[in-house]
């Protein structure tokens, strides 16, 4: 047998996020014009034929509720298995601290699961990747884990763990860097082990204390684990701050990166909405954009990402922007290196920049 | 079962011949129209809005894309624990199989169905026009009237009555005559095609219109000429609004245009959402060369030409230098590099190659059937 069983972690700061995070896990974020990025993680699971998911839940999780649903969207409301969502509930009283109590706590859910193999994948990263891939190379490797990680081509900002990898893929360390360079070689949040070795690894560190799966499960236990490293190749951005949600989102327009993305073999699927075809009007003038369904545009867009339903009017200019769902642009109003969160109004004339490398951010339902 | 009302049956079978090689191996309700839906997801949202949950719907021609389209009807929420959508193709019995000889044989030979679902009253609708409408008022004004038939009315111009089944009306609304396709019309008013039945009264018309061998078994020449000889007590429903059937090339070219008009003459995206398979494909992208302009464009595009005054599905690619106007350009169809489509209809899939050129008219639309490839010349 070679099944997998999937389980997603919402957990994860999102204090470099900041107002992006400040309602909902990094997880339900809405990027690409119509996506949460969540939405990543879960497909490539179902398209690696993951029948059995389950999200360890966090708090302000509302969101991802809604989003979710009963993974119909994602294949994933089965008569057997499909979609659980994993309560990170209190122990003995004491609130949780860190990802280990909620696995922990749902431990006997894993073990009544079908699959051979755990794969467990944080849900803060954009990424099309074929997880059938790591089970081979798991396997032909005889790991006991399998850590998925990229070499990364520039700086990126935010703590990241990074790996030193030997040439066979064997992994020799494994630590926590504030400040990653070009070169490194950077864990994407993916683990895979035998759901045996899972067990035992979440069992054994939350008995003594831990909270954290990777600090107190295998960091801490290297010299017990015999652990390599799978690299993925093509595009992956880790949405761990705000800087890094707008390059990520920058990238995603350019056709190279959203043809692989999206329009591969393996679809990124996200919750289903019936919004119309865009209605570009006789005065819009839109380049170097990524345009989502149920825009009406009049004025000028550029190198901008509009969601769901973005309205704007005529004489509008948005340049270097990303305008989640709804929002409305006014007559006449100027936004440049701007991210305006859902349902917000800018209106008639008022204009909104912000510096080229640091956009400024418009709290949800906003009005200016 | 629980107990439904009203059961909505849609007729779904017809070919389509006018609509030439769009219809060459699809039903016509399985023709794409404005950016992402189909045909037939007007009746069915209808319904869905209208609180009507079981509905049947009676194909027959090339209907394989169309059930797979259908499927569970998922996307209309009409996958239902009690009614749903039902496909009801013609099938074989004990004595022999029959291809549905006209409109009211259709609904004859599935009584059984109507039986199963046990309603009051039989909505009966096609699966060629765009609309939208809310078959509930029409049901409560059906039942005010306590009339046996209720049709729905469209006004039409006197030029094109000729065209149409014409009903002439008393000032109340109840239905004194029908006239199919009058030369010399005395009213204006067309039927839609949509019928609402008491269900006993067409369960009796039906049965006695089977056994004549005199009879076209059609709703609009037999069965209601019969109901009104009869003194049947039928009324009309006038319907205002936008109503169009885009059983030709040419209709099916102006509707989609009616979507482009600044103030459009019926919203896609009022509150009455029309629902419709939603495939997972991204946010379409313009590039920094992209001219769009008057458009619609959906999911899953890339633009790097100019498109003006035209209807984009998802998954359409338009080269550089490439010009699309007046046109409408099917799912996944590729415009290859300074290519120029105007006044066409480019079908599913096909490819107009780098330089090559696909210029119609107006009132000669251009239709590139599903598949081909145009190169060059």
């Amino acid at each position: 047998m070679n099944s997998m069983m999937g389980i997603i972690r919402l957990d994860g700061s999102s204090a470099m996020l900041k107002e992006l995070c400040e309602h909902r896990p990094v997880a339900s974020l809405p990027i690409a014009g119509r996506y949460r990025v969540i939405d990543f993680a879960l497909s490539n699971m179902v398209n690696a034929g993951i029948t059995n998911v389950g999200i360890l839940m966090t708090e302000k999780a509302r969101s991802i509720l809604d989003h979710l649903r009963s993974g119909k969207d994602w294949d994933l409301a089965r008569h057997r298995e499909g979609m659980y969502y994993m309560p990170n509930d209190s122990v003995d009283g004491r609130a949780p601290i860190g990802n280990l109590s909620g696995l922990y706590n749902n431990l006997d859910y894993v073990q009544h699961s079908s699959g051979d193999y755990v794969l467990v994948a944080k849900a803060d990263s954009i990424y099309n990747m074929d997880f059938n891939k790591v089970l081979e190379y798991h396997q032909s490797t005889g790991a006991d884990i399998t850590f998925v990680y990229q070499t990364i081509n520039g700086s990126i900002p935010g703590t990241s763990s990074v790996l030193k990898v030997a040439d066979s893929g064997l992994v020799k360390d494994i630590y926590k860097s504030p400040n990653v360079e070009a070169g490194s070689d950077v864990t994407m949040g993916v683990y895979l082990m035998a759901k045996d070795t899972f067990i035992n690894l979440v069992k054994t560190a939350f008995e003594r204390g831990g909270t954290d799966l990777l600090i107190d499960g295998i960091m801490r236990r290297m010299d017990e684990y015999t652990i390599y490293a799978y690299r993925h190749e093509g595009y992956m951005a880790r949405i761990n701050s705000v800087e890094a949600y707008y390059r990520a989102s920058m990238d995603i327009r350019k056709p190279e990166v959203w043809e692989e993305l999206f329009m591969g073999e393996n679809v990124i699927h996200t919750q289903r909405k019936d919004a119309v075809p865009v209605q570009y009007k006789e005065t819009a003038v839109v380049t170097d954009s990524l345009i989502a369904n149920g825009c009406e545009i009049r004025g000028e867009v550029e190198n901008s990402i509009l969601f769901r339903g973005v309205k704007v009017a005529e004489g509008a200019k948005v340049k270097n922007a990303i305008l989640m769902q709804h929002a409305v642009i006014g007559k006449d109003a100027v936004i440049e290196n701007v991210i305006c969160d859902k349902d917000v109004v800018v209106g008639e004339g008022k204009s909104l920049k912000g510096a080229d490398t640091y956009p400024i951010i418009v709290s949800k339902g906003a009005a200016i | 079962m629980s107990k439904t009302k009203c059961l909505a049956m849609i007729l779904a079978g017809g070919q389509g011949s006018r609509l030439g090689a769009l219809t060459k191996n699809i039903a016509k309700p399985a023709v794409p129209f404005g950016g992402k839906y189909r045909i037939i997801d007007f009746p069915l949202s209808n319904c869905a809005n209208s609180g009507i949950t079981t509905v049947g719907v009676l194909t027959q021609y090339r209907p394989l894309e169309l059930h797979t389209y259908l499927g569970t009807g998922n996307a209309w929420d009409l996958d239902q624990q009690s009614g749903g959508v039902f496909i009801l193709p013609p099938y074989a019995r004990d004595k022999g199989a029959d291809w549905y000889k006209g409109t009211a044989d259709a609904i004859y030979q599935n009584l059984n169905f109507i039986d199963t679902v046990d309603p009051d009253y039989v909505l009966i609708l096609s699966g060629d026009h765009i609309y939208t409408m809310d078959y509930a008022e029409m049901l409560a004004a059906h039942k005010a009237r306590k009339a046996d038939v209720t049709i729905g009315v469209f006004g039409v111009s006197w030029e094109e009555a000729p065209r149409f089944g014409i009903m002439n009306c008393d000032t109340e609304g109840r239905i004194m005559e029908f006239e199919e396709k009058p030369a010399k019309p005395k009213s204006n008013l067309a039927s839609m095609g949509i019928y609402i039945f008491n269900r006993e009264y067409l369960d009796k018309y039906l049965k006695e219109d089977a056994v004549l061998d005199t009879s076209s078994h059609d709703f609009g020449k037999d069965i209601i000429p019969k109901m009104l000889g009869d003194n049947g007590c039928l009324f009309s429903y006038a319907f205002e609004g936008y109503w169009k059937d885009v059983g030709t090339i040419e209709s099916l070219w102006e509707a989609n245009m009616d979507l482009l008009q600044d103030e459009p003459p019926f919203e896609l995206s009022s509150k009455w959402r029309i629902y419709s398979s939603n495939p997972s494909l991204p946010p379409h992208y313009l590039s920094p060369e992209a001219v769009v302009k008057r458009s619609m464009v959906n999911e899953g595009s890339m633009v790097k030409g100019t498109v003006e005054h035209s209807v984009l599905f998802s998954g359409v690619r338009v080269g550089k230098d490439a010009k699309v106007t007046d046109s409408v350009v099917m799912p996944f169809a590729k415009i290859e590099d300074g290519a120029e489509v105007q006044y066409a209809i480019v079908a599913q899939n096909c490819v107009i190659k780098a330089g090559a050129k696909v210029i119609g008219a107006p009132g000669a639309i251009s239709v590139i059937p599903e598949g081909t490839v145009v190169a060059a010349e």
